[in-house]
């Protein structure tokens, strides 16, 4: 049995001891971080990376394809297979012989597509392995959540397949870096290929993926479409679980809309998709003119996920294998003969940080984050796929060229389901760092943080 | 001592006790450069995981272990402790303690009307009530309170602290993550002792002493007559309506008290890394609290801890091993056959876990329904009567 035996005089005296204790100023003091050092410095005679990619969830396939590509790029950085893109980068402070002499390891993790675990695991590279770098991400929400991660504990964050303007935006960091084009980039690229191919007077309706990216998406779409004369009828937000979307469909037959953009990505775009074309949007007429779907985020996986659907069906990419250039080529010839297949623009994307990472941390001559972040500001390269190239210094964000593509008409097999429309040039989608949609004058990239 | 009258309750504090202050060097028994290291669990996220998670489950076992109502939606008061406490980083300050204060109350209002409503019903309604309220949670929060002009919950990026959040009561020189008065939850104290490395690591210590204060808790709870009351509910309801007592009030306190546990949990989470996702509130986060208390023991009391731990285990560990890791093991085999090792071995290991963390639940689940800890106690009993003749009958005792 429990007995109890508080009087007043007694709770009022806890309390108030209680009271003080919380008022207090700093007791401990905080520790001033050591010198010289940072975070995880490698002190062997190897240095550890670490991919972080949706290995099981909705981008589970997105995840496993760049790591792929991780896997190949430290092959390539280790002097093994034949060297992919380290012969045609434009820096060519890489050897084939690890980064600054050392040999490069890998660890692994599963972020499944979540936040919460995403950082679980990115904290347990950096912790437990002792990972200098975090690499890779299918998804805007984790990849803010692990920059932002990375940004605390002092390593740098080469984000993956991210596309939210958000990344790069108001939650830009000094120590994340975003190779991957984003929403507005699409936007400004898809506007005058619509324009050239559907015309100026056209009645969009939008269905969203109902949260940031979505948003972000729908923002830059409506933005640039309307700019240059087309009117949005509607935008619908779709909740993100949905995976019968003939609700959403039905609506857009009577509303007077001529063309439909699908704000969605991977699973819940496949069967937005698959939705719109058994209602036969494709086939109406309206207006006098050809119904249209636009998805302005494609990705190869997706195109495979909806077959016969996706034919004609215009969006953009951030790079497709079909891309002929010099460090394209090297790279899909080394990609599909270790995997039998083409790369997917996740691997690519993931392929290229990682070898942006080991090339700045040499040209800096040392793995010192604020080093690194140094190199990587307003460096300009060519030879890793994209054509020219450069990392802006204000937000971390890589300014290339934008490709516009359209579901294959014809394909000869099954890995050309999309057709390159057309090559966007940097300059057209190239905005100022504090532009309105990524957080105005207010966003700031903070203080590079080397850690203790 | 400490008010437990039972002898092996206090054992069984001790034990804890023991546990969670030594769990660096428990949890780190491999030199740090060996091929075993892989398997090291002591680092300060995983060790802080293992915990915060034991303490969340502990307080679900409160209510499912003493009053058999199994709710499916506990991870919404885990979530709502964790908006809440990373609410008052935002407003207030880095320091950790109106933090968690603020979880904790937060979760206990939630959890008290979630529990008005769902109460009503028992069995497979309740389970499906808390359910769906907590699916509702899950929406809300990844949503349809972040749209642009209420942003609450910032969506599926997480809630996290911007430099420009007010912080009134910050001031330069306090760290510039979560912190107790000035001692910064990300302070790492690494000792090496020849090959190994352990690491002690502050926040993990703080979370462990709130275990231990609400594990204490969870014994008086177990031990007074309000548990009896509670087990009571477990074994007849019917009847115990028929004695003359009503057992909502019980159902509802207790179910508060484990939504304030979970809610503790929440806090906790976010003093260790200040974000808060939505995900925390997913069904799938709900049902992994009921795997970790079956596979721990339901109704003991460390087996809910127990659990946890397995869990994360699994989830971090596991996870982690690639198929160069593989390669490396069994790199003293002939070529085709550790091709082959690989791959029988690869299903089981990093995207794999949960299908080895499946057969283990199923183990666990048909070979010992009480879970780890009747594990534990047969094994106990197995070596207690090794030396003893065959003839002595083995004293039966119920698992609690």
């Amino acid at each position: 049995m429990s007995k109890s035996n508080f009087t007043r005089r007694g709770v009022l005296k806890t309390g108030a001891v209680a009271g003080a204790g919380v008022a207090l100023p700093t007791i401990f003091t905080a520790q001033s971080a050591s010198a010289s050092g940072y975070t995880n410095e490698p002190t062997g005679s190897n240095v550890t990376l670490g991919f972080n990619v949706p290995q099981t969830g909705p981008y589970a396939d997105e995840g496993n394809d760049e790591l792929l590509a991780q896997q190949l790029a430290v092959e390539h950085l280790n002097g093994m297979g034949d060297g992919g893109c380290l012969n045609t980068f434009t820096s060519k402070a890489l050897k084939g012989n690890g980064i600054l002499g050392k040999k490069v390891d890998f660890v692994t993790g599963d972020t499944q597509t979540k936040s919460d675990a995403a950082r679980a695991s990115a904290k347990t590279m950096i912790e437990k392995d002792g990972a200098i770098m975090i690499n890779g991400g299918s998804s805007s929400g984790v990849a803010v959540a692990v920059q932002g991660l990375c940004q605390e504990a002092g390593v740098i964050f080469m984000a993956g397949l991210t596309h939210s303007n958000d990344t790069t935006g108001k939650d830009r960091k000094a120590n994340g870096f975003r190779h991957f084009f984003n929403a507005y980039m699409s936007a400004a690229a898809l506007a005058p290929v619509l324009a050239k191919e559907l015309g100026a007077d056209r009645r969009a309706y939008h269905l969203t993926a109902d949260y940031t990216w979505g948003w972000t998406q729908e923002e830059s779409i409506v933005a640039s479409t309307e700019a240059m004369g087309w009117e949005t009828v509607n935008a619908v937000k779709t909740p993100l679980a949905s995976t019968d979307f003939s609700s959403y469909i039905a609506p857009v037959l009577n509303s007077g809309a001529d063309v439909l953009v699908l704000n969605h990505y991977g699973g819940n775009m496949v069967n937005s998709l698959t939705n719109a074309v058994q209602f036969g949007l494709l086939d109406k007429l309206v207006n006098g003119k050809d119904f249209k779907i636009v998805v302005p985020l494609y990705s190869e996986l997706m195109a495979a996920g909806a077959g016969e659907n996706i034919k004609g069906v215009l969006g953009s990419m951030n790079y497709n294998w079909q891309l002929d250039n010099e460090g394209s080529r090297a790279f899909v010839k080394s990609f599909g003969e270790k995997y039998g297949k083409p790369p997917s623009n996740s691997a690519q994307t993931c392929y290229a940080q990682v070898l942006l990472y080991a090339d700045a941390c040499e040209r800096a001559g040392t793995f010192n984050p604020c080093g690194v972040v140094e190199a990587l500001e307003g460096f300009e390269f060519d030879g890793l796929g994209n054509g020219s190239t450069l990392y802006r210094a204000e937000d971390h964000q890589c300014f290339k060229d934008v490709l516009v593509v359209r579901g294959a008409q014809n394909p000869t097999n099954q890995y050309d389901t999309l057709e390159i429309v057309e090559v966007t040039p940097a300059a057209q989608v190239t905005y100022p760092p504090n532009h309105p949609m990524f957080g105005g004058d207010e966003a700031s990239l903070g203080e590079c943080n080397k850690g203790a | 001592m400490l008010g437990l009258n039972n002898k092996k309750d206090f054992t069984l504090l001790l034990v804890v006790a023991a546990l969670t202050l030594l769990a660096p060097f428990v949890l780190n028994p491999f030199p740090s450069d060996s091929a075993m290291a892989q398997f090291n669990a002591g680092y300060p996220d995983l060790m802080q995981r293992f915990v915060i998670f034991g303490i969340f489950a502990v307080g679900f076992n409160i209510l499912f272990g003493l009053t058999g109502y199994l709710s499916f939606g506990h991870a919404a008061f885990l979530g709502v402790g964790s908006y809440a406490s990373v609410w008052m980083f935002k407003l207030l300050s880095y320091n950790i303690v109106p933090a968690i204060l603020l979880a904790v109350v937060m979760a206990s209002i939630f959890a008290l009307l979630i529990g008005y409503v769902s109460l009503r019903r028992s069995g497979i309604y309740f389970s499906i009530l808390t359910l769906a309220f907590a699916q509702m949670s899950f929406a809300l929060a990844y949503s349809v309170l972040s749209n642009p002009k209420f942003n609450l919950t910032n969506g599926e990026t997480g809630l996290q602290v911007y430099a420009n959040d007010p912080q009134v009561f910050h001031r330069a020189g306090l760290p510039d993550v979560p912190h107790l008065f000035g001692l910064s939850m990300r302070s790492t104290y690494t000792m090496d002792v020849g090959a190994w490395s352990f690491s002690f690591n502050v926040g993990y210590y703080i979370s462990a002493i709130v275990l231990l204060l609400v594990f204490y808790l969870a014994i008086r709870i177990f031990r007074s007559p309000f548990g009896m009351m509670l087990r009571a509910i477990k074994s007849n309801q019917t009847r115990m309506s028929y004695t003359g007592l009503n057992p909502r009030p019980y159902t509802l306190a207790a179910f508060v008290i484990s939504g304030a546990y979970a809610g503790l949990a929440g806090g906790l989470m976010a003093a260790m890394d200040p974000l808060a996702g939505a995900e925390r509130m997913q069904w799938t986060a709900s049902g992994e609290v009921v795997l970790m208390t079956i596979l721990g023991g339901t109704g003991t009391l460390i087996g809910p801890i127990l659990g946890a731990g397995f869990i994360k285990y699994f989830e971090n560990i596991f996870s982690k091993i690639n198929d160069t890791v593989l390669h490396q093991w069994f790199a003293f085999m002939p070529d085709g056959m550790e091709d082959f090792m690989v791959f029988v071995i690869k299903p089981f290991v990093g995207k794999g876990w949960n299908l080895t963390l499946g057969i283990m639940f199923m183990l666990v689940v048909i070979f010992l329904p009480g879970g780890l800890v009747e594990g534990g106690q047969r094994l106990g009993k197995w070596i207690k009567n090794r030396g003893k003749s065959k003839d002595s009958p083995a004293k039966t005792e119920p698992a609690e």
